[in-house]
């Protein structure tokens, strides 16, 4: 049939049309339907065949530490004897400081973005804010261990340790020797990483408020910031906890700028100042040089363990994101 | 007028107060922005020479130059956009015109927006199982692989955005003029958002350009050169890595010299891109 309505409507080039073809075109819709969904399925095949390849490679280290695993401090490559807490810790600790000094920040950017930035300057300052997620992680690790860490040695430590150092409770975290390097400087450096993840969402969100809304607070003599408190953010309440969320999964299996300005740990250390190991830090520092089977497979176990939590908080933010981009007509 | 009591004074004057505490956050985050690629830019112009492109990376402490890694990456990014934006389009293809609301289009479009974020160490992980324990050998084409799990997210979302933003009109004109679905995708389709799938492969050549853990333990390094792709390769980020921590003066300086070479082109690219995209979704919506 389609032969002839291309003979009627191109009569000059009908012996174009007459060319025997290769595919029908039912075979071809079908095979290029069958192509587009292998590609499709090979996606989810793909986050599936990882998180099962690490589980493979990580099941000598459970099987042999067992639940000691998560919990013991012991990570002892000549006694091959393996435990996870020390780098869980170092990865909650870090994300933590991180969280702590990027959800205010990209708080204030994103209403500084929609409230108070005149609306020619938006795009830029928003642009500059955005390429920060484009610098490299090895630049933010090169740029913390040459400049950043002798910042921290230089002035910031020093007072803490003198300021803070002697409060009660939470001295302890500010104890020891102002060597630049330590888990404050990683966190800082990974808060200034996730920012603009975290900003991104939050703009977008706040833009995607109805103005009847706004405006109808501006009438009853609200000021910007009660909007702000009362309008804005209890409305977009959900999706501004999923833009945590997703930074929250950054912070997380960032590896590069964590792992130059860490020092390497192999004790558990409450204060902020010691050097720590984080996951991520751990597999990149010690991959290459583990040299026997129970040390690779703890190395992939905490591959494994990353694995999950990133999935657990990414999975997190995508749900609460999805009512809201169903809002934007996405 | 309204008089402005004690209560509105204060009111007033806590919105002003909040909304330079917000100024400063934004000021905040671009002194950072400002003093990285600062240092970066300064540090590496100061550390460029022709020597950089004609010589290769030195033994410790001596000086040289960059060459085998700036091919090893070029190499590697070339076979991750060869593997990874052929798949990432069709798959992007897929959710964009056969899955359009069912669940296993949600699905995949959940799971893809996890890989989009998740950590790179991980794929690193992931293909040295796969790949190099199989094989027995670090290589380049592991390293090759593990960058195109990071490129094909990028794709797919970009392709399934923009294939979406093609008015419906177009696919039923195409349809209604006896053309075969797929080669209405193809001649169709495709034309109309050729520019736009291109951006999304820039944008996932400009995030892999510069990832550094996933190469750690699939392309390794090396420090002389090599066209085999079976063999371990020099690349510039592990190169960075590798120098930026070790105690030579010299290594520091090649690095911040790889590093200033590095951003300056995943910024450009990023940029460019990213300006095109918006440029298109502003003229489509």
């Amino acid at each position: 049939m389609a032969y002839n309505i291309i003979d009627v409507a191109q009569p000059a080039r009908s012996d174009r049309a007459e060319r025997p073809r290769l595919l029908s075109d039912a075979a071809g819709d079908r095979l290029f339907h069958v192509v587009v969904a292998c590609a499709a399925y090979f996606v989810l095949l793909a986050l599936g065949a990882a998180a099962l390849s690490m589980a493979w490679g990580g099941k000598l280290a459970f099987q042999t530490f067992g639940w000691r695993f998560f919990y013991g401090t012991e990570w002892d490559p000549v006694a091959r004897r393996f435990a996870a807490f020390v780098p869980i810790y170092g990865t909650l600790v870090t994300s933590l400081i991180a969280m702590i000094i990027a959800i205010p920040v990209s708080l204030g950017i994103a209403v500084f973005l929609t409230e108070v930035c005149p609306r020619w300057a938006r795009g830029t300052v928003g642009t500059a804010i955005e390429l920060l997620a484009g610098i490299p992680s090895i630049i933010y690790g090169m740029w913390g261990l040459f400049t950043f860490v002798p910042f921290m040695s230089a002035h910031v430590q020093p007072w803490m340790i003198d300021h803070l150092g002697p409060l009660p409770l939470i001295g302890a975290l500010f104890d020891g020797a102002p060597m630049g390097i330590g888990m404050l400087t990683a966190g800082i450096i990974l808060g200034i990483m996730v920012i603009p993840f975290i900003t991104a969402v939050m703009r977008d969100v706040f833009s995607v408020v109805p103005p009847t809304l706004k405006e109808s607070a501006y009438a009853l003599g609200c000021t910007k910031w009660e909007v702000v408190k009362y309008i804005v953010v209890p409305y977009t309440r959900t999706a501004v906890l999923g833009g945590i969320f997703l930074g929250l999964g950054r912070a997380l299996g960032e590896t590069m700028a964590v792992t130059s300005v860490l020092g390497n740990a192999r004790t558990p250390s409450l204060s902020l100042m010691e050097p720590g190991n984080p996951i991520a830090a751990a597999i990149a520092n010690e991959f290459t040089d583990a040299d026997s089977d129970p040390y690779l497979s703890s190395l992939i176990a905490l591959g494994f363990v990353l694995f999950v939590v990133t999935f657990i908080a990414l999975a997190a933010a995508k749900l609460m994101l999805q009512r809201i981009a169903r809002q934007k007509g996405e | 007028m309204i008089l402005a009591g004690p209560r509105q004074r204060r009111r007033r004057l806590t919105s002003l107060f909040v909304l330079t505490l917000a100024t400063l956050a934004t000021i905040f985050g671009l002194v950072w922005l400002l003093w990285i690629l600062g240092t970066t830019f300064v540090e590496g112009f100061n550390a460029l020479n022709l020597k950089l492109v004609t010589q290769m990376t030195p033994p410790p402490g001596q000086s040289g130059g960059l060459l085998n890694a700036f091919f090893g990456s070029f190499v590697m990014v070339l076979i991750a956009a060869a593997i990874g934006s052929p798949i990432g389009i069709a798959a992007g293809t897929f959710l964009a015109e056969y899955a359009r609301g069912t669940r296993i289009g949600e699905v995949i479009r959940f799971v893809n927006d996890i890989l989009l974020s998740a950590p790179s160490i991980v794929i690193g992980l992931f293909v040295y199982e796969l790949v190099v324990r199989q094989a027995g050998h670090f290589s380049a084409y592991a390293g090759g692989i593990a960058l195109a799990f990071i490129l094909l997210p990028v794709v797919v979302r970009t392709t399934d955005e923009m294939l979406r933003l093609v008015p419906d009109v177009m696919r039923e004109a195409a349809l209604s003029l006896g053309i075969p679905r797929w080669k209405m995708v193809g001649h169709v389709l495709y034309r109309a958002a050729k520019a736009g799938i291109l951006t999304g492969v820039l944008l996932g050549v400009a995030r892999i350009s510069g990832e550094t853990a996933p190469l750690l333990f699939t392309a390794l390094n090396n420090q002389y050169w090599t066209t085999k792709l079976s063999e371990p390769m020099a690349n510039i980020p592990v190169v960075i890595f590798q120098y930026a921590m070790s105690p030579y003066e010299a290594w520091h300086t090649l690095a911040w010299a790889g590093a200033f070479a590095m951003t300056l082109f995943v910024l450009a690219l990023s940029i460019v891109s990213r300006a095109l995209l918006n440029r298109r979704s502003a003229d489509n919506a």
